[in-house]
């Protein structure tokens, strides 16, 4: 069995834009914390044989799934937070369109959109993890990205070169 | 890492940097503080530079566990310590403070012994009296395999105390260097004669 840092140094990157695709810049960092900490727990029990990466994504579904019940129970967040001073000098180095433009989507379609391109998962494994057959979770995922290039500016202006 | 057949959707996740290394930093330092509060950080690590070479340290909750030189491969030390105590292991630096100090002093020769907690969990039987044995042999004095296998209780087995220097989980802290044949020669060392011979020139002995 591979010691944890191993697993938290080649599959933290990914299980972080996960967490960031599904639930946001704001609360993909505890999504994330959550996740490795649950993960961290339950690693000595972890078959030999297992998909470390399809087992973290899962645990990351449920640490979003509660996080958006939770959300939802407690106090609304604004839409942008207030601005604070930034304490690594590149608050948000990623792509704040893309990830608006995923907040837009069904849950569904931006699970399977961020499990399947993001994460790399077949689509066997994300209908294991969302529930649901393979082929609802391929159509989700087909819907999700016709949607989003319909959406986010960048992918047509990449294309047409209008900018 | 994406396994997509779709190019047209890789192009939309492109922008993406694939790693955000800020990011990753202050998850895993968030990590590391969580499971040590939770008490499932099993085995936190570190690695120090030292004048005979990268040291890795590793500390149970019970104490310091494993030094290891380069030479006994570092990946391969945690991989052992993950078959053998837990594989919830983590760089977690800050356990290792104390050690890190202690062992920047000894080499400035401002230290002479340790005030550590151990964990001697990975040495057992015979070679576990061995090893609680060395720390008496003070700062700058050697002695024979013979001498400490009589020390352990066991006058015969002076084979079995070259292997409990061999396999001393604990070098350095635990002062295995200071265990040399009866003609006055070195012997082996598991960090290489070159650096048991460095470790004894560093104590000034002669």
């Amino acid at each position: 069995m591979r010691p944890f840092e191993q697993i938290v140094a080649d599959y933290g990157p990914v299980v972080l834009r996960v967490c960031r695709a599904v639930l946001g810049p704001v609360d993909a960092e505890d999504a994330w914390s959550e996740t490795f900490l649950a993960a961290l727990k339950a690693y000595p029990d972890l078959p030999g044989d297992a998909n470390v990466e399809a087992w973290l994504v899962t645990i990351a579904h449920r640490k979003a799934i509660d996080a958006t019940r939770a959300r939802a129970r407690g106090p609304v967040a604004v839409a942008a937070p207030p601005e604070r001073p930034a304490a690594t000098g590149r608050p948000e180095q990623w792509d704040g369109d893309l990830w608006a433009a995923l907040r837009e989507l069904p849950a569904k379609q931006r699970a399977a959109v961020a499990y399947h391109y993001l994460a790399g998962l077949p689509y066997k494994e994300i209908a294991a993890i969302t529930g649901g057959s393979t082929d609802a979770a391929r159509r989700a995922a087909a819907d999700g990205i016709r949607r989003l290039r319909a959406t986010y500016p960048l992918s047509t202006s990449d294309e047409g070169g209008t900018r | 890492m994406t396994s997509s057949s779709d190019p047209g959707a890789e192009r939309l996740f492109a922008s993406l940097p694939p790693n955000d290394d800020d990011a990753h930093a202050r998850l895993h330092a968030r990590l590391v503080e969580a499971a040590q509060r939770e008490g499932v950080l099993d085995i936190g690590y570190r690695t120090i530079d030292s004048p005979v070479g990268p040291l890795l340290l590793a500390a149970t909750e019970a104490g310091l566990v494993r030094v290891a030189y380069a030479r006994e491969d570092h990946d391969g030390v945690l991989a052992g310590l993950a078959a053998a105590v837990s594989p919830r292991i983590l760089n977690a630096p800050a356990r290792l403070d104390a050690v890190a100090r202690q062992l920047d002093e000894y080499f400035a020769r401002t230290r002479q012994h340790f005030d550590l907690r151990l964990d001697l969990r990975l040495s057992k039987g015979f070679r576990r009296q061995v090893l609680a044995h060395l720390p008496e042999i003070g700062y700058g004095r050697t002695e024979s395999y013979a001498q400490v296998a009589t020390a352990s209780g066991s006058p015969k087995a002076v084979r079995a105390v070259g292997t409990a220097c061999a396999t001393n989980p604990l070098p350095i802290v635990v002062p295995c260097h200071r265990v040399v044949r009866s003609d006055g020669s070195f012997g082996g060392y598991v960090g290489g004669p070159e650096t048991k011979r460095a470790l004894l020139d560093l104590e000034g002995v002669a």
